[in-house]
């Protein structure tokens, strides 16, 4: 064992040093591009060269990494120092949601949007008090391994491979989506093509070694998505407070964005009267909006669903004509009512939608703003009862008070609920995703694999804790330098970004007062992280950086997922049921074929843009937990649980969850009524306590397992114990 | 493999550690989540409190939990001589 530590030793200080000049390779690299950007190449030009620099590099790793050897192929030889595996379970963690997405939402969202920050931080804790260290000792290749050994039977096994794949299949699509959206972005490279350049940058990692190359090159895309995050916000930072660092300085922005909202929704003061005129204009919309919709529905009920659908596109095409026949036209508003005809929508569930769409965005502007760190506000019913009144010039009796004070404090307990079982099926999501697990096989010992989950969290945290700071500074961004200043001189990052994509930036002068109000402005939520070296007036090499910190983040978690899917489908399923005497080499070229089927599979399906990515990434988490958690742990921590409790388990908690996804989400189109009005997205709330529930039944019920698995029990409890068994795989 | 009453006492040990964190962990997360409203109130250093925890408190806190964790019980695993080998 001593040869063995001082080895481990040896790889780590070598290790250290190869990163070392790697990172100081990188910047070097940055630098020579930012003056090559003095030079006069244009952006285009350093966009490509930092995409195909990039992929390159990681290409590289991989190849060096190649292997054919089955514990390096599917657990990096178990010799991942505690460092470089919490680096590369961060990159593997962070997706492009957490890169870019997470800024926005916070942004849009305020106090509400913290619940991403919590639960996908705090599942740590799980995983580290309730998984890690007992998997570690265990010692296999995969999740489903475990339920095999523990549970005994084919059934266990064949259903955490059916749970692994179906939460791994969903978060996978919107990785490579996400891929698929900064390359095209960056490049100007089709959508479609961007899916595809970014899954050869994904295969190219993982095809030839497996666990052992995603892991040497996760670390290196930890390195870059880390840096490319913290330099913009750290000079955005800077240039507003004065302090550089962010986190510290952003209670003090805080309280002056608190202090504008108070301002903006105060129609005594100038800047808050120009905001009631716009609001009153998104008002009317809304009414329209609704009508329009009302309209509609008396159609459908009438049966002239058709009908009424001709009608529209045909007010569309008038449109279009009439403002041709002007006498002078206006080039225009010919181009947006041209634009508007070729985007109709093609029926009209989706001409609905889209109404519906604009309707509550009106009605959100139509309100006041709500403030930044205000928890769960209510409906406004108080404040509407007031205002209402006051404009008749009576007075509100007390009953109509209490009851939209009482309609306030339903809507804001509803938030608050939803906001906690968000928070938990995140959480327990978190410690349940066979991707991230996986990774703690990788460690060299039980210790090594607690000071892991130390540090995965850490590296994790770096950038979870710098995203509120980053969501407030833009807004202070918003509220001090866009608000209140003059459509003719708008800063060049506003101007740049709406004619880029109207989804990120929209702005337009509804008052005609050539000034610009709040209620103007519409915002998409990936438009903070992308934007923000171009606000801190950083030179384009940075927003280079950015797009490869984004696609970094992307194909990391990328990597991780379909290297799952396809372990569980060739050790899992291949190996350990259909032919236990395979070669190894017979192994090997299974599971790289699989990797390349799934992954080609998984960038079709998201070549086709399926609607609404966050709620996928949402429901892996909700059915990870419902399914994994309770056999997991309880198989650690309950000697009594057995083979049914597992099953009954694991398909009550999965049936229970997918059951409250269809019955409520909208998407399936059934709408029924929600329970204690637990949002489809937190289905995991209701899967979960019955997951619990079926294993703790199922084992009850029937026999106490053997006293070999009682012995495993005792096996994985303990790092090391004289006379032990030995369950590593090689 | 025959567990003493030494190895019986490292497992509950565990178990207590385990219950312990969690417990903070609990609060920290929902227990703050549950009160935000009344939290939020309180500001300091113009943080206000229930909105500092979500966005940054809770979060130094986990990480914490996390690294006592492990220090603690790589500790008790010597302290019982459960632990592996010399790495």
């Amino acid at each position: 064992m001593a040869t063995a530590a001082s080895s481990n030793a040896a790889f780590f200080n070598q290790l250290k040093k190869y990163y070392s000049f790697y990172t100081g390779g990188f910047i070097a690299f940055v630098i020579i591009l930012a003056i090559l950007e003095q030079m006069g190449v244009t952006p285009k030009v350093l966009g490509y060269i930092f995409l195909a620099a990039t992929i390159a590099l990681y290409a590289g790793i991989g190849i060096m990494s190649k292997t054919a050897d089955v514990s390096e192929y599917y657990v990096a030889g178990r010799r991942v120092p505690a460092l470089f595996n919490g680096m590369a379970t961060g990159a593997d963690w962070m997706s492009a949601a957490s890169f870019i997405g997470m800024a926005g939402t916070l942004y849009l969202t305020g106090y509400d949007g913290l619940a991403f920050v919590m639960g996908w931080t705090g599942g740590y804790v799980l995983v580290a008090l309730f998984l890690a260290p007992y998997l570690r000792k265990f010692g296999q290749f995969t999740i489903p391994d475990f339920l095999g050994a523990r549970y005994g039977g084919h059934l266990p096994r064949t259903l955490g491979v059916l749970a692994a794949i179906i939460c791994s299949f969903t978060y996978v699509i919107a990785q490579i989506y996400g891929v698929g959206i900064i390359t095209s972005r960056f490049t100007g490279l089709e959508f479609k093509v961007g899916v595809y350049v970014g899954l050869a940058g994904i295969l190219v990692c993982s095809f030839l070694g497996g666990m052992r190359a995603v892991t040497w090159t996760q670390v290196a895309q930890y390195i870059i998505l880390i840096v490319a995050y913290m330099i913009p916000v750290v000079w955005l930072s800077v240039n507003i407070t004065g302090n550089p660092i962010p986190q510290i300085a952003y209670g003090q922005a805080l309280q002056s964005v608190t202090a504008k909202e108070k301002e903006l929704n105060d129609p005594a003061t100038a800047l808050g009267a120009a905001e009631a005129s716009v609001r009153a204009i998104h008002k009317e919309k809304a009414k329209e909006m609704g009508d329009k919709l009302k309209a509609m529905e008396e159609a459908e009920k009438a049966g002239n669903g058709a009908a009424f659908y001709a009608e529209q596109k045909a007010k569309a095409e008038q449109k279009v004509a009439d403002l041709k026949a002007a006498p002078e036209p206006d080039a225009k508003a010919i181009a947006a009512a041209e634009k508007a005809v070729a985007e109709f929508p093609a029926d009209l569930g989706l001409l609905k939608a889209a109404w519906k769409k604009a309707e509550s965005g009106a009605k959100g502007k139509a309100g006041p703003v709500a403030a930044h760190a205000t928890a769960f506000s209510g409906k406004g019913a108080e404040k509407k009862v007031m205002k209402e009144a006051a404009d008749k010039g009576e007075t509100p009796s007390a009953e109509a008070i209490a009851k939209a004070k009482a309609e306030d404090e339903k809507a804001s307990n509803d938030k608050r609920n939803n906001f906690l079982a968000l928070v938990l099926c995140l959480m327990v999501g978190t410690a349940s995703l066979p991707h991230i697990l996986m990774r703690y096989y990788t460690t060299p010992s039980v210790r090594d694999a607690r000071k892991s989950v130390f540090w995965s969290l850490f590296f994790i945290f770096l950038l979870y804790f710098t995203a509120p700071a980053l969501a407030v500074l833009a807004k202070y961004v918003v509220y001090h330098d866009l608000v209140g200043s003059s459509f003719a001189s708008l800063p060049a990052w506003v101007s740049n970004w709406s004619a880029v994509d109207a989804t990120l930036m929209k702005i337009v002068d509804m008052n005609k007062d050539g000034l610009i109000q709040l209620a103007e402005i519409t915002i998409g939520g990936d438009l903070i992280v992308l934007a923000t070296p171009e606000i801190a007036g950083l030179p384009y090499v940075i927003s280079g950086l950015v797009a490869a910190g984004g696609l970094a983040a992307a194909l990391s978690t990328a990597d991780g997922l379909l290297l799952t899917i396809a372990n569980a489908l060739s050790h899992d399923v291949y190996y350990k049921m259909i032919d236990p005497n395979a070669s190894t080499v017979r192994r090997l070229t299974v599971s790289k074929a699989l990797l390349l089927v799934v992954a080609i599979l998984a960038a079709y399906v998201a070549s086709l843009k399926p609607g609404d990515i966050l709620f996928l990434v949402g429901a892996a988490f909700s059915l990870a937990a419902s399914a994994f958690f309770p056999a997991l742990v309880l198989g650690v921590f309950w000697k009594r649980a057995n083979y049914l409790g597992a099953v009954i388990g694991m398909l009550t908690g999965l049936i229970v969850c997918m059951y409250y996804m269809y019955m409520t989400y909208e998407f399936f189109g059934i709408n029924a009524p929600l329970w204690f009005e637990i949002k489809p997205i937190s289905a995991g709330i209701f899967g979960m306590p019955a997951g619990f529930l079926g294993v703790i039944l199922g084992s009850m019920i029937s026999p106490a397992p053997s006293k070999e698995i009682q012995e495993l029990v005792d096996h994985v409890r303990y790092p090391s114990l004289e006379g032990d068994i030995n369950t590593n795989a090689a | 493999m025959q567990l003493t009453d030494k190895h019986r006492e490292y497992w509950s040990r565990n178990l207590r550690l385990t219950a312990i964190l969690l417990g903070i962990w609990f609060v920290v997360t929902f227990v703050v989540i549950y009160f935000a409203r009344e939290l939020n109130d309180i500001v300091i250093m113009g943080f206000p409190f229930a909105f500092y925890m979500g966005a940054q408190g809770s979060l130094i806190i986990y990480v914490l939990v996390i690294w006592f964790y492990a220090r603690r019980m790589n500790k008790m695993d010597m302290e019982y001589g459960v632990h592996e080998g010399e790495d």
